[in-house]
């Protein structure tokens, strides 16, 4: 499941299997599911029987018959082999997904109680079982944690081998069945039946079972089947206008100049060019929940990004110390390295990272100082230690400031204090004002200081908006941040707009909004408070580490739990998009040569002066209406690969991207088959073919 | 060709395109139902038949209803006009004493007119009564070109209303296109051509004694009245057979040029109207950029050909263009610009005769027609017809921008693709379909006056003709058969109905559509890019289909001449 292997297109373990795959989906019902493909397999059982009574009867031109029947057939087998192709590579992934399904044994818990369980098969849980899960244990089905703490080996979903820690409450409290628990112990309450789990869903999106049909898709079929059509008028009138010109057509003929005009190409690669983008989502450990989300992933205009993890590191870092009037800026390190010796936060850390490089204040050892550490907690919002009588404590301004009033009352307040406030008050609007996280510190109820902690911009993210810009997608960072901060990190980070102190009410109502504007909107989220907005927005990719609920409200699920994703799913949406549109527009641009080597070919018998038409110097009628079928069933070949891996996608604006999309393979969808036919012919002519 | 000839061309492109904005904004007032300066002649009149027809202008019509309405009204029409035709010998304005029409004549004769085809298998002078000409025929005249624009202007609110139901009134766009529009211009044009010369009388037939000592019947009537209307309305349908050929029909230059700025005028200006309602009238210039192209690729090929002749001719020593069929007063140049005009719109009105056309530039107006008419078009018809196409060229090209294709912000899907790929599969069906049948049967090939190539083209035109409705004739072909009095009617009703009926269902789905706002993203819809894409669409998916038909009939015959052994 690694990206690495994304490199072989072409690996002959995939393309050996797709040859037999190619014969088996001549198979009619299977056929049926492709219009234009299903008519080109009915025409060319025709031209076999009347070959076949050619034969018996002893028909004129045979050899010439008999490898225009061939080559009809070798197109029905392109197209299908291009299918086996794209479903042979997701094979070969639900192969590794399959071994993980192995039979488990699950404890099912009838009470409460840890040590009455009774060994049953995984596959016998229902929903709502609650299974007892151990060190070495595999996770039996999808559940979610509701009692213990584990680490879990999930390499068999995410291709990742660092395990991850799962626990009940929280946002991580999801566990996937076929997944190891590596350490301790939880209890899980099963969410999915047998068959049903999420490695169940995994294998068959990949494998293309499920595989419907996607909005997009079906509009074009529809358009190709149209087109068919139209030229089965075009083609099925020519015996009666031959006829009046005295002439006769042969059934053979008019079959190679049907199958030549109607758009087989892309026909017979639309559902290789679908499966390959599922698979492109997949290989990038993303897994679209339908092809409908990838396709609505093509036409996101507005992204909705996270701002911790996705804008900037997920780390807020102290950078700077600013002590109030009357204390030094090494008292101030001093007491804040102390207040955060024992903080595990990565912000705590990054103050005592602070101390040492710039104040060279050297850790030190809490226990003999006799320190207690006292914890964050909600009500406080403070942390800090109590030692030898004093206590340092650090926190949101507010509420140092409301614990410093507590102990100015106490201590009868004055007008030194009221001043020290203002100016910390000062320091901190300064430092909110650029982005960064004011935090105050106080010693035995003594204002000292404020330390700088800054949100650090991710590398290149600004570039990566700046980009999304020119494709005219529209991003808003979200943070639990007040305004003022949020506007700096937004500025800094250069997305569009911004939604401070974000709630998940106000998600939802954003989302909303941009959607009465006829907008589309994706993003992603873990908890299971980002669930409704998930389930609200067009493409909501859910964070595997996430809940249950959040996974259940998405439409994709990232595997690597790597928000920044977002943007490369928008690019493969659209690059599936493109590539459709590219192959259709070159199919349909084809026809134009096909017509100038068929028709003077087909009536030159009786029109001699048609030959003129003849622009491409074809040898004779016969190599022409060969060479003809043969480049249209070539031409499937040759694009195959560019099917699967996708017209290169560049964030240029629409216009920029049209007329360069419709200058390769509008024009040259004009040009190529002009040649290609020619060399054909020459070719062809050269071995005595014809 | 000749700078002079040029100059001519140009002089007519250049009214047409100062006529754009004017008449688009006046034609955008009207339907959207705001005050204009006629409101206080014409007010009275419209609240008048509301009330008659027990509707109202806010009652606003869901796609079906309004696809009904208009239905129900042509349908009465063609059954009221077959009726006039078969009691014509016992209603009034009848000097020549006409009798009843034959029933296969009056059915092609009420399709032809009620389908704004105007095919004319009659003779208007020694067919049909002056009542009938007035009362039917022209009344067919106004309403057939006051439903087209309907049914354009309903597609148009697709697009320009967001998230909404319906689709406008019927009644109202028809009472306002024939009152506000088609009238007024017509009233003010007539007299301009009775000043111009073109008789306008209810008198019976003159009979005069020539130099020579001949007794002639001289055929004359209210003939100024139903030449407004039948280029305006892109009708085509002449008072005298000969149609714009005929002095009395087109007497001057100046008349011509008339006949020739009607024929463009709605049908250009609704792309502004177009452009206005969407809010973007450069949206608009860019569908008429896209006509103006294929209309001077037109130009440049018919004119061409004509211009340099017949090479067979030139080996007898005779040099100059090819003036066979042409009426002298309007030389080369503007016999091919009227032949390109009239079929590229569908009017079908002809001031020289196509079927003496060089081969080539025969073939120009039969693809003009073989497209469906798109550049510029039938009032109305033109313009839901190049829809039809931006709705494909979109949904292909669109695709390539990376987003599910949309255009003015609607998203083109399944349910628009299917109605504009059923719209466009009928015209080939009509077209190539009675062509092949008619060619292999003795009745049809009877009609045939030249064999060969020609004869071929003859039969294809007609049907051609008849299936975008633009009813002007090759010529050669005698049509007043029941055969092809039938299956040309019947070309002409499915040319019709079953392109309209596909383009509003196109038109319900839309207009429930939301917008969405236009980005970096988007497909840019008014550059010389989409114009480009547009016309490439409009002749690979439109005109290839015909390019077996037209291999065997023009080009080959094209072929035949400059390599015919005389040279």
């Amino acid at each position: 499941m690694s990206q690495s292997k994304s490199a072989s297109i072409m690996d002959a373990r995939i393309l050996v299997p797709a040859i037999g795959g190619a014969f088996r989906k001549l198979d009619p019902r299977s056929l049926a599911r492709n219009p234009v493909m299903f008519v080109v397999a009915v025409v060319s059982a025709l031209t076999t029987v009347l070959f076949l009574r050619d034969l018996a009867t002893g028909g004129a031109n045979l050899g010439f018959s008999l490898q225009i029947v061939i080559w009809l057939w070798f197109t029905v087998l392109f197209a299908n082999f291009a299918e086996a192709v794209a479903e042979g590579r997701g094979k070969a992934q639900a192969e590794s997904l399959r071994r993980t399904r192995t039979e488990t044994q699950a404890k099912l818990l009838s009470g409460n109680d840890p040590a009455n369980f009774k060994l049953v098969p995984g596959t016998s849980l229902r929903v709502g079982d609650v299974v007892l899960v151990e060190a070495g244990d595999i996770i039996p089905s999808d559940g979610e944690v509701i009692e213990g703490v584990a680490s879990v080996n999930e390499a068999a979903i995410t291709g990742e081998s660092a395990p991850v820690i799962r626990e009940s409450g929280g946002d991580r409290s999801a566990v996937t069945g076929g997944t190891q628990v590596l350490s301790d112990w939880i209890r899980v309450r099963i969410t999915a039946a047998a068959g049903s789990t999420f490695i169940d869903r995994m294998i068959a999106l990949v494998e293309g079972a499920e595989r419907q049909k996607t909005p997009n898709e079906i509009a074009l079929n529809i358009l190709l089947a149209g087109m068919t059509l139209i030229f089965v008028l075009a083609v099925v009138t020519i015996p009666s206008f031959a006829n009046y010109a005295g002439g006769y057509i042969p059934v053979v003929v008019l079959v190679a100049l049907f199958v030549t005009l109607i758009p087989t190409t892309i026909g017979a690669l639309l559902s290789a060019i679908g499966i390959a983008g599922m698979d492109r989502l997949v290989r990038f450990n993303v897994l679209a929940m339908s092809g409908r989300a990838v396709e609505a992933a093509g036409d996101v205009d507005t992204l909705l990004l996270d701002k911790t993890g996705t804008i900037t590191l997920g780390n807020r870092q102290a950078t700077e110390l600013r002590p109030v009037r009357g204390v030094t800026e090494p008292e101030l390190a001093d007491a804040a390295q102390l207040a955060s010796l024992a903080d595990e936060t990565p912000e705590g850390r990054s103050i005592v990272v602070l101390a040492k490089e710039k104040y060279g204040i050297r850790a030190r050892d809490m226990q003999s100082l006799h320190a207690t550490f006292v914890p964050f907690t909600a009500q406080t919002r403070m942390s800090g230690v109590d030692f030898d009588g004093s206590s340092i404590r650090k926190g949101a301004v507010d509420a140092v400031l409301k614990h410093v009033e507590q102990a100015g009352v106490a201590a009868g307040g004055s007008r030194a204090i009221t001043g020290t406030i203002r100016e910390l008050q000062t320091i901190a609007d300064e430092i909110a004002k650029t982005g960064g996280t004011p935090l105050a510190v106080v010693k035995d109820g003594r204002l000292l200081g404020v330390v700088h902690l800054k949100d650090i911009v991710k590398g290149g993210i600004r570039e990566r908006f700046a980009e999304l810009r020119r494709m005219g997608i529209r991003t808003v960072m979200i943070t639990g941040d007040n305004p003022m901060t949020a506007a700096a990190i937004a500025a800094e980070a250069g997305v569009d707009d911004f939604l401070a102190q974000a709630t998940p009410e106000m998600k939802l109502a954003l989302i909303r909004e941009e959607q009465a504007k006829g907008k589309l909107v994706a993003m992603c989220g873990d908890g299971t408070n980002d669930a409704p907005a998930l389930a609200q927005s067009d493409v909501g990719v859910a964070m595997n580490t996430g809940t249950v609920a959040a996974r259940e409200a998405g439409n994709m699920v990232d595997l690597d739990s790597d928000p920044t994703k977002l943007i490369e799913i928008v690019e493969i949406g659209k690059q599936l998009l493109m590539t459709r549109g590219a192959l259709t527009t070159f199919s349909i641009a084809n026809d134009v040569a096909k017509y100038f080597a068929i028709i003077p070919a087909m009536f030159l018998a009786f029109y001699p002066q048609l030959g003129a038409l003849n622009v491409m110097g074809l040898a004779t009628p016969q190599s022409a209406i060969l060479s003809a079928i043969i480049f249209n069933a070539l031409i499937i070949v040759a694009l195959i690969p560019l099917s699967l891996r996708g017209v290169k996608y560049r964030a240029v604006g629409a216009g920029a991207l049209l007329s360069r999309n419709l200058l390769i393979y509008g024009v040259g969808g004009l040009i190529v088959p002009f040649a290609g036919i020619k060399a054909i012919d020459m070719a062809i002519t050269a071995l005595g073919l014809v | 060709m000749t700078v002079n000839g040029w100059l001519q061309i140009l002089l007519f492109c250049g009214i047409i395109l100062a006529l754009v904005k004017p008449l688009g904004g006046y034609m955008t007032r009207v339907f959207n139902g705001e005050r204009t300066i006629l409101s206080f002649v014409f007010g009275p009149l419209e609240r008048g038949l509301y009330r008659l027809a027990g509707t109202s202008d806010r009652e606003e019509q869901h796609w079906t209803t309004y696809t009904g309405a208009f239905l129900l009204f042509n349908l009465a029409g063609l059954l009221l006009l077959y009726a006039m035709q078969r009691l014509q010998g016992g209603l009034p304005y009848n000097p020549a004493g006409m009798g009843a029409v034959p029933p296969e004549l009056a059915f092609n004769a009420a399709a032809s007119f009620v389908t704004n085809t105007n095919w004319q298998n009659y003779g208007g002078e020694s067919t049909m009564s002056y009542f009938v000409q007035m009362a039917g025929l022209n009344v067919q005249n106004f309403v057939s070109a006051a439903s087209g624009i309907a049914i354009a202007v309903a597609l148009i609110r697709a697009f320009s209303r967001k998230s909404a139901k319906t689709l406008g009134n019927f009644w109202a766009d028809l009472f306002r296109a024939t009152l506000y529009i088609l009238l007024p211009i017509c009233v003010v044009g007539t007299l301009v051509l009775v000043w111009q010369g073109v008789p306008q009388n209810l008198n019976p037939y003159t009979v005069a004694t020539t130099l020579e000592g001949a007794q002639q019947t001289i055929a004359q009537g209210p003939v100024a009245s139903q030449m407004m209307i039948k280029h305006l309305g892109t009708n085509g349908g002449g008072f005298f057979n000969a149609n714009a050929a005929h002095p009395f029909e087109n007497p001057t230059a100046l008349v011509n040029l008339i006949h020739m700025v009607m024929i463009f005028a709605i049908g250009a200006a609704l792309t502004d109207v177009f452009g206005r309602m969407v809010g973007s009238e450069r949206q608009g210039w860019a569908i008429l950029a896209a006509m103006g192209v294929l209309f001077l690729a037109g130009v440049v090929v018919c004119y061409g050909a004509e211009a340099s002749g017949n090479p067979l001719v030139h080996a007898l020593g005779i040099e100059g263009g090819n003036m066979e069929g042409k009426e002298t007063r309007f030389g080369i140049v503007l016999s091919a610009l009227f032949a390109v005009v009239t079929t590229a719109a569908s009017c079908g009105a002809v001031n020289a005769m196509h079927d003496s056309f060089m081969a080539l530039g025969g073939m120009i107006p039969m693809i003009n027609m073989m497209l469906g008419e798109i550049i510029v078009g039938g009032v109305g018809a033109g313009f839901y017809g190049i829809l039809l196409f931006i709705v494909i060229a979109i949904f292909v090209a669109g695709l390539m921008v990376g987003r599910t294709p949309e255009y003015l912000g609607k998203k083109i899907e399944a349910k628009e693709v299917k109605m504009a790929m059923l719209a466009v599969l009928c015209l080939p069906l009509t077209m190539l379909g009675f062509t092949a049948i008619a060619i292999v049967l003795p009745t049809g090939l009877g009609s045939i006056a030249n064999p060969g190539p020609h004869g071929f083209s003859e039969v294809l035109y007609a049907y051609t003709s008849a299936a975008a409705n633009n009813g002007s004739a090759f010529g050669g072909l005698s049509g007043n058969t029941p055969w092809y009095n039938l299956t040309l009617g019947m070309a002409m009703l499915m040319g019709r109905f079953l392109v309209i009926i596909p383009a509003m269902a196109i038109a319900g789905s839309l207009v429930t559509k939301k917008v969405s706002p236009a980005s970096a993203g988007t497909f840019p819809t008014h550059g010389p890019l989409f114009v480009g894409l547009l016309v490439g669409v409009i002749l690979i998916v439109g005109g290839l289909t015909f390019f077996p038909a037209l291999a065997l009939g023009p080009i080959v015959e094209h072929l035949a001449m400059i390599r015919a052994p005389g040279l």
